[in-house]
This record gives C-alpha cells, structure tokens and sequence, in this order.
C-alpha cells in the first residue's frame, strides 16, 4: 500500500507528517510505504497513493483525486492519526 | 542533533502584537539574521502562504513557516518565535503562539532537522511547556534537553 504525506513544498509539513504517520501504521501493525510529497506531485503523479493525508486547507485543494484522503489538524498527535489511518484502512 | 540548525539568538520572544504574516515574516527573518537564509526567502514564504492558505499551521497553536527549497536558502536552518500575544491565521488551529522557521537548500539536507524536530514535538509535555514557556532561555532548554 501506497501513503502519501502532502504539504504545500514537499519538504516541511509533509515530512514531519510521514514520519508520526509511520510511527502511527507501526503502532498499528499496518505495513506501508509513505512518501512526502508536494502538492504538485500529488495531483500531477501517476501513482496513485490508496490514501493521502494533508492539513486541512490542502485538503480544499486534493479534490478530483480517486485517492481517499485524510485531513489532519495536529500532525504530532500520533492519536489521532492512529485514530484516522485506522478508520480509512479497515 | 536539532540544536546544530538553531542559531544562538534563533529562539525569540516577540513582545509586541503581531499579525500572522509579520509573525511569518519575522520568524522567517531570524534564519536571515541567523545567515541560513537570504532576504528574499521572507517572500517566498509569505508567498507561499498567499498562496496555499494557513496549512503550514500543523497543530494547535504551532506553525512551522517555510517554502520550497530555492537559491535564497543558504543551509538547512530552523528558527522558533514565541508570540507572547497569540494570533489568528485562520486555520482550526488559532491561535497561533509558536512560529517555527524552517529552510533547505534542497529536499535532503533537512531531514535529520525534521526527523528530530518530529520526535521533540510528538511528546505532548514537551509541547505544552513550548506553549506556555516565556523566556527564551526556558524555550531552548525544552527543545534541546535529552536531544538524540
């Protein structure tokens, strides 16, 4: 399974994100790979992610995209991205 | 270690009140006075933020400005401004009280920064004393303390 981490440069938000998400799928026992991305890249990719998650106001922006996508208030509360990750992947 | 990419004087108070964009703008300075990054670094991040909206506004009270990589970046850096008067961005997560700086000159050399920074923010304590510390001397001794 294919994860993508969006911010808007590919290399703030979006890593801090990938890193509590995969810390979030392990505590999980879920495996996945999870890439940081920009914006451009997630809409432009071919490979399409099964699940992207962004903070809110990117998410405005992720429309049209077959993806399931996750909004994301507090990318270090590994509670809620547990909670999250775990409601769109079961 | 994430104190290697604080300048000394890279952690601040700013007394006064300050809207979100001149809080960006100066806690994106300090990694200009820092030497991390050029002037016009401030506009690609305020650009940025034009652009996208508040998203680099990640938890509650925390934002963590940047932009893309460019040429205006002189070496990965990071900068913290506490705003003693917390502002709106408009983003769920108002108000804003920490503005954290962030700048690389490419996609790789911030990664150690980031994979520390994430650890350090994950501990909800070490967050709620970031929140309500006052003193600069009390804000670098949370981050920096037990560092990996």
């Amino acid at each position: 399974m294919l994860i993508y981490a969006v911010c808007g440069a590919g290399i703030g938000t979006s890593v801090l994100l990938k890193a509590n998400v995969e810390r979030a799928l392990s505590m999980l026992g879920i495996e996945a790979e999870v890439k940081a991305v920009s914006l451009e890249d997630a809409r432009g990719t071919n490979q399409m992610a099964q699940v992207i998650l962004a903070t809110p106001e990117l998410v405005e922006k992720l429309g049209g995209i077959p993806s399931e996508v996750i909004s994301i208030n507090n990318i270090f509360d590994l509670a809620e991205l547990g909670e999250k990750l775990q409601a769109t992947l079961s | 270690m994430l104190s290697s990419y604080f300048d000394k004087d890279s952690i601040r108070v700013a007394a006064q009140e300050l809207s979100f964009s001149e809080a960006v703008a100066e806690g994106t300075g300090l990694l200009v006075s820092a030497g991390q990054a050029n002037p016009e670094y401030i506009g690609e991040v305020l650009a940025n933020l034009e652009a996208l909206g508040p998203y680099f506004v990640v938890a509650p009270g925390v934002a963590i400005a940047h932009a893309p990589p460019s040429s205006a970046v002189i070496k990965a850096g990071m900068a913290l401004l506490k705003l003693a008067a917390p502002c709106e961005s408009g983003s769920a997560n108002d108000p804003v009280a920490l503005v954290f700086a962030l700048c690389s000159p490419d996609s790789e050399s911030h990664l150690d920064l980031l994979a520390a920074f994430a650890d350090k923010l994950s501990d909800s304590q070490v967050m709620n004393s970031l929140l309500n510390a006052s003193a600069e001397s009390v804000m670098s001794a949370i981050l920096f303390e037990n560092q990996l």
